[in-house]
């Protein structure tokens, strides 16, 4: 396996945002800390999406079906807010 | 199933009748194979199906037999025979035990499994060997789970709310946690196997459009399993992280919120009714279909609607927390959304009314299953409208009126459409017929057990009785026992299908391959099936219930 190997940037570029997590839970606080992490945690999950479970390969059926996934996600997010905000 | 509308078995069945085997039966699933390996190491679906139809009866009768334990101690005001604890865990037990390990793999894995290849045309699930790992960790949870539930004792409810279950309750909380978190493991693969194999191995002709309904249920009860059971995962991990490591998720002491917990066990718990039912309604569809030999009325709507529920149910669970705290606009979005989700459960009411009104309609046991299904949904649903209204809710939330209405749709509902969907497919699963007229008197007697269990809570909630308490002021004594009279009764009754169907497997008269004349891929094979289903793949040409509606009246 040649170190210019896909898989292996890709992996090597996960350990680089854990380490920028870490870096930045240490070193930020408040909204802007989750702002951050959450960005960073949405490329890891975007990395894994993209290359780990093949995603580029797939057709758009599968796509979407992955997609459906952070769909409902974002529909848990949306309902939680709407009693956090108005409670 | 009438002397007369029976189709004659082969020939060569005359020989065999009686105990011996007939000679569909020697080249079927059922004789591929005598060892006990041979049945543990399967991966044909259909005996996968059978070991989850053990499976599932196994920890219906456990978790019936703490419903026994609680009705029998709800007799007296006092609460004479189990203390306040044995109270609090066996209604533990009977909850999880009933939701996780019977109502949600029931119909999904024993009728999904063996069904779903045979009605879209193909020899097996997409994944056979995941189909069986799925089995084996099902088993695993649930016996776990069982180990847990009795030899530590549990008594947080089904539930496991915090901060009862992360800082206050006794017993084995993390443990009945993982096994609960193990078991759903089992329903994302078979989700995912039930998903693939309807995408990927419908045969030719078998179109979208085509498709039986019971599959447009299952698939839309796969999508749920998929999405939603993680997050159940999720939740319970976090549980045991607050307990063991003290991580601040839902305890306010250390910044948490307890209300998030049931944002979270709810998000999934809801949709996870709509596991427990969906599966009913397709089969309520095939059972109505076939019982009045008519095409389904609206056969669109009624598939539509199934994936309406699937996903106007993820949007529904603040209805539980309605007196929790929740922010009332919050509380307001849910109530309406949660008389939305009645829409979409009326279209199929009413489909199926209009497909019975004219049929030729016969009165076999399938078709009082269906009939009984169909009338406890409704008053389930209804009454789930009453609940679902914010002020009436404060009134009777908590109350026996709740356990009612759940008990309406799960026991009324789920468990009658899987008595149905037994009595229905049996003679396809084993290739005997059995007594229509035992048929007949257990679907009468667990429509008459049920409404005397249960009809009496309505009121006892109605008048202010809370769940989960077992002394009680005597003024509620004579409903309750009403209540527990009738669970006797239902008890009874759910045991006749398994003794009558016990003993069709031994003395029944063979099926042959169509004993209800009905539609369906499923019913062109021969009864039992043969181990790889269809010899040559079918092909379709036309949508499904094309009932000849001429030739049933000349029989008329």
């Amino acid at each position: 396996m040649k170190l210019s190997h896909p898989l292996l940037l890709v992996w090597v570029a996960l350990m680089l945002l854990l380490v920028s997590t870490v870096v930045a839970s240490q070193n930020l606080t408040g909204p802007f800390s989750l702002a951050v992490n959450l960005t960073i945690a949405f490329a890891k999950a975007a990395l894994i999406y993209w290359f780990y479970m093949h995603l580029r390969q797939e057709s758009g059926l599968a796509r979407l079906a992955a997609l459906a996934a952070g769909g409902w996600l974002a529909i848990l997010f949306l309902f939680l807010s709407l009693d956090y905000v108005t409670r | 199933m009438t002397d007369t509308a029976l189709p004659q078995p082969e020939s060569s069945n005359f020989q065999n009748e009686g105990l011996s085997e007939t000679g569909t039966e020697r080249v079927s699933y059922l004789r591929a194979g005598h060892s006990l390996s041979s049945w543990l190491l399967t991966t044909d679906h259909k005996r996968i199906a059978i070991l989850y139809l053990i499976a599932v009866t196994f920890f219906f009768f456990i978790g019936g037999t703490a419903a026994a334990l609680i009705r029998l101690d709800l007799l007296t005001p006092q609460g004479d025979l189990l203390t306040n604890e044995g109270y609090n865990r066996a209604f533990t037990i009977h909850g999880v035990i009933m939701v996780w390990f019977f109502l949600i793999p029931s119909i999904p894995n024993t009728f999904g499994n063996f069904l779903i290849p045979l009605m879209i045309g193909a020899k097996d699930l997409a994944f056979p060997k995941l189909n069986l790992a799925s089995w084996y960790i099902f088993m695993a949870g649930g016996l776990f789970t069982l180990f847990v539930l009795i030899a530590g004792g549990v008594d947080t409810g089904w539930t496991f709310y915090t901060p009862l279950s992360s800082m206050f309750a006794h017993g084995s909380v993390v443990l009945a946690a993982v096994a609960v978190f193990i078991a759903g493991f089992s329903s994302i693969l078979t989700g995912l196997n039930f998903i693939v194999t309807i995408h990927k191995l419908r045969c030719p002709g078998m179109t979208w459009r085509r498709l039986p309904l019971f599959v447009w249920s299952i698939y839309a009860t796969s999508i749920i399993l998929v999405l939603a059971t993680p997050v159940l995962a999720i939740t319970l991990v976090l549980i045991a992280a607050e307990r063991l490591f003290g991580l601040g998720i839902f305890d306010p002491a250390l910044g948490g919120d307890p209300l998030l917990y049931q944002h979270l066990f709810w998000f999934y718990s809801h949709p996870a009714v709509y596991i427990m039912v969906l599966p009913a309604l397709g089969v309520a569809s095939e059972l109505v279909a076939a019982a009045a030999r008519k095409p389904i009325f609206g056969y669109q709507f009624v598939a539509g609607s199934s994936i309406a529920i699937a996903i106007i149910g993820f949007l529904v669970w603040g209805h539980h927390m309605f007196v929790a705290g929740q922010s009332m606009y919050a509380s307001a979005v849910f109530s309406f959304l949660s008389l939305a989700v009645a829409v979409p459960s009326g279209i199929k009411v009413y489909n199926w009314t209009a497909t019975l009104y004219k049929g030729h309609i016969s009165l076999d046991p399938p078709f009082l299953f269906a009939m009984s299904f169909i009338g406890l949904f409704t008053v389930g649903g209804l009454t789930g409208l009453i609940l679902a209204m914010l002020a009436i809710d404060v009134h009777v939330h908590d109350t026996y009126f709740v356990v009612a209405h759940f008990h309406y749709i799960m026991v009324g509902g789920t468990v009658s459409a899987f008595f149905g969907a037994l009595n229905y497919w049996w003679p396809k699963m084993i290739g005997r017929t059995y007594s229509l007229v035992w048929g007949r008197l257990s679907a009468i007697l667990i429509f008459l057990g049920f409404n005397l269990t249960f009809f009496p809570q309505f009121l006892l909630g109605y008048l202010g009785m809370p769940r989960r308490y077992h002394v009680y002021p005597p003024e509620f004594q004579l409903l309750h026992v009403f209540s527990t009279v009738g669970a006797g009764l239902l008890g009874v009754a759910y045991v006749m299908p398994f003794a009558y169907l016990y003993y069709s497997m031994r003395y029944g008269t063979p099926a042959g391959f169509n004993p209800w004349g009905a539609t369906g891929l499923e019913w062109t094979v021969p009864s039992p099936p043969p181990k790889h289903n269809f010899e040559t793949i079918p092909v379709v040409d036309s949508l499904p219930y094309q009932y000849d509606v001429e030739l049933e009246e000349d029989h008329g």
